[in-house]
């Protein structure tokens, strides 16, 4: 999936909320659930398993059998922006996402006529229920510690309803941008 | 007991679900609050022809918190007023790594509630992310259930009184299309002064039941009388507690008005309701807003408003966002949920993991309606009365303590319960099982009614002594106030001759003919002793003395 790594690599969380605060805050995450979530990672044996071929083969889908090129409009940007809260307005990104469509057109080719949707790998598998007792929870100092910004003991976030930049101040962007 | 393959079919005696006739005449109600151009009102009016009368049509969205230890999928407690941040796990407060496990007695709750509301229940339900970016939902998903939800196509009864007396009681009914297990978020505390957002997480997680019911009312009495009608149902249940001030019941209505036989119209969402009189007041207002709005040539904008408790009103609210597009995915981290019914359990399956319907229904209790029902017929109390006894918390309990207790007809202990005791909690604002005076102490006292030691009229004054002090009992307070029922014969014969002689008028008139100013005399003699007067005796003694 060459085309949606690029769009990861590419994709920034749009202000209020700085790149690196939420980088830094997921790294002390990652340590605090290991720590409390007892879910060991296996030890890593190589152990073949036959129904995996051993390298990777592709046949090329042809261009003629995938439907038309899906062009990004600057109003799709505008609303992939807002839904999901990062910023990728320029040229490079834009061409990123426009790749990542175009490689997932190619399941457009494979026949699924007469097969169930699947929804998870997990739906045959029954549902684990848990008895309504309470055994977690007392650490507000341990989840608080993990926020940017506390007040006694809240979490502080940026005030909901942010106005996102006008029509007229995005194009201005999207022109410095060269998009 | 049925089960298809596809859904468990709770209550074959159910009606299909109607189409309620909105705007029936049988059904018009003379509305104490009401409006000039609200639909419950005593007529449709024709103003112009072929041009009938608009009418408000309002759907409801509730939110019920269940009733459970702890949270839908992770085992921190539920509690209403804990320090900020002191009920969250790092599954709460979506760190990564962790996942979500379903608790067991919220499934019980969701089909508890959806056999109880007369749903289908789903023997397979999906989870769903709804996806939205909002500080106190920190995961950027709220987990539902939008695809197959766990209960579908339900019919919940209500009535509410009306009538020209409104003492008559109205049977409704309102379909409801699905009942989903879902996510509730945490709270947000806005500190616009500092331009900033508190956060508490201690509500995010918690289970809630989202219903939502088919726009089959017209107008915010109906709307009101429906909630109460749910509230009553969740708490008979258990399933949730329902108390709408401490959010455990939430309610967004949809609101929309056309003329009968036009499409619907463009609807509004009123949020920030907390109470049913406020719930009335924001649909009723928001009915007759739009109608004033198309009246003048307006449109309605498809928007959230939010009501106003202080005026009354409702005001345009800024959404979450703009776009509404959630984005609905499967949630990958939840097999589908399975259900099943007894008998038909796979072999080999841990009994704890298994959700038995059939079980579930078993332990349903009574239900308002059913108890409704069952005190008009076994008691011969007046519907209106059972209405009443029942939308009161704890009153038919109280009733049907003094009745098991006494030996006074039920039909008397009802007037005793909802006048004299429903009066006096009311004046104090006291909550039944608050009331100074006991089921038995009642009892007591309407034994010694019942037995003639106390007249009707000292009973009202000993209950009413009860109520100061309630440790004494009626026997008591009878004595010690000398409030016993008077039936010396000679000590009636003097106060009646007293009377009669200072009322010469009145014994002309009698004997003219007119007798019913004989009750005029009673009064006066029960006046002189106070109500202890033995009510046959003294009618007898006054009819000899003006015979004549």
């Amino acid at each position: 999936m060459r085309g949606s790594q690029c769009v990861a690599a590419l994709l920034r969380p749009a202000r209020p909320w700085p790149r690196r605060g939420v980088w830094s805050l997921s790294r002390r995450v990652a340590h605090h659930s290991r720590r409390c979530l007892n879910s060991a990672p296996s030890s890593s044996r190589h152990v073949h398993n036959a129904k995996v071929p051993r390298t990777p083969t592709w046949q090329p889908v042809h261009e003629t059998l995938l439907p038309p090129v899906i062009h990004v409009s600057p109003d799709l940007v505008d609303k992939l922006e807002r839904l999901a809260l990062v910023d990728f307005r320029n040229q490079e990104g834009v061409e990123c996402l426009e790749k990542a469509i175009r490689f997932a057109d190619q399941l457009h080719v494979v026949n699924t006529e007469f097969v169930e949707p699947m929804d998870s790998v997990l739906e045959d598998s029954s549902l684990y229920l848990r008895e309504d007792t309470v055994h977690e929870g007392q650490c507000a100092e341990d989840v608080l510690q993990l926020a940017k910004n506390t007040l006694e003991e809240y979490f502080v976030a940026p005030p909901g309803n942010i106005p996102l930049p006008k029509r007229e101040e995005r194009s201005a962007m999207l022109k410095n941008s060269e998009f | 007991m049925a089960a298809a393959s596809a859904g468990f079919i709770c209550n074959v005696n159910v009606p299909k679900p109607v189409v309620i006739k909105l705007f029936s005449l049988n059904h018009v109600i003379k509305r104490r609050l009401s409006t000039s151009v609200t639909r419950c009102q005593s007529q449709p009016q024709v103003k112009k022809r072929s041009c009938p009368q608009m009418v408000g049509v309002v759907g409801l969205e509730v939110h019920a918190q269940i009733n459970s230890t702890s949270k839908l999928f992770s085992g921190s407690q539920v509690s209403f007023s804990s320090p900020p941040n002191s009920r969250v796990s790092y599954f709460d407060a979506s760190l990564p790594g962790t996942l979500p496990v379903l608790n067991r007695r919220c499934v019980e709750a969701a089909v508890m509630t959806g056999l109880a509301l007369n749903c289908t229940i789903n023997m397979k339900s999906l989870f769903d992310r709804k996806h939205y970016f909002y500080a106190d939902m920190p995961a950027g998903y709220q987990i539902t259930q939008q695809r197959l939800p766990i209960a579908v196509s339900g019919l919940l009864i209500y009535s509410h009184l009306g009538g020209p007396k409104r003492n008559q009681v109205i049977s409704k009914s309102i379909r409801i299309k699905q009942i989903q297990l879902e996510q509730d978020s945490g709270k947000s505390l806005h500190d616009e002064h500092q331009s900033q957002t508190l956060i508490d997480l201690n509500r995010a997680g918690v289970g809630l039941m989202e219903l939502v019911m088919e726009p089959d009312m017209s107008c915010g009495e109906e709307a009101a009388a429906a909630v109460r009608e749910l509230q009553l149902i969740l708490q008979a249940l258990g399933t949730c507690q329902g108390n709408m001030s401490e959010g455990q019941l939430r309610v967004d209505a949809n609101v929309s008005v056309h003329r009968p036989g036009e499409p619907l119209g463009v609807r509004t969402e009123v949020k920030n309701i907390n109470s049913i009189r406020h719930l009335a007041r924001a649909i009723d207002h928001e009915i007759q807003r739009q109608m004033e709005l198309l009246e003048q040539g307006g449109v309605v904008q498809n928007e959230t408003r939010a009501f106003d408790q202080k005026t009354g009103l409702t005001i345009p609210m800024r959404d979450k966002e703009g776009l509404q597009d959630y984005r609905f995915m499967p949630e990958p981290n939840l097999p589908p949920l399975l259900l099943y019914v007894s008998g038909r359990v796979p072999a080999g399956l841990d009994p704890s993991q298994v959700v038995l319907v059939d079980r579930v229904k078993a332990l349903l209790p009574e239900l308002p309606g059913v108890r409704r029902e069952r005190l008009v017929e076994e008691y011969g109390i007046l519907p209106e009365h059972s209405y009443t006894l029942v939308n009161e918390d704890g009153l038919a309990d109280y009733f049907e303590t003094v009745v098991k207790a006494t030996k006074a007809e039920p039909r008397k202990v009802i007037g005793w319960v909802v006048k004299e005791l429903l009066s006096n909690l009311n004046q104090q604002n006291l909550k039944v099982n608050q009331s100074l005076v006991a089921a038995r102490a009642l009892a007591e006292l309407l034994d010694l009614l019942e037995t003639g030691h106390v007249s009707s009229t000292a009973a009202k004054v000993v209950f009413q002594e009860l109520w100061k002090n309630p440790e004494k009992g009626a026997e008591k307070i009878i004595q010690e106030q000398n409030l016993g029922l008077m039936s010396d014969a000679a000590t009636l014969q003097i106060i009646c001759q007293k009377v009669v002689e200072s009322h010469p008028e009145e014994v002309k008139a009698i004997q003219n003919g007119n007798h019913k100013v004989l009750n005029k005399l009673m009064g006066q003699v029960q006046k002189e002793t106070k109500g202890r007067a033995d009510p046959v005796q003294v009618r007898a003694i006054l009819q000899e003395l003006t015979s004549s």
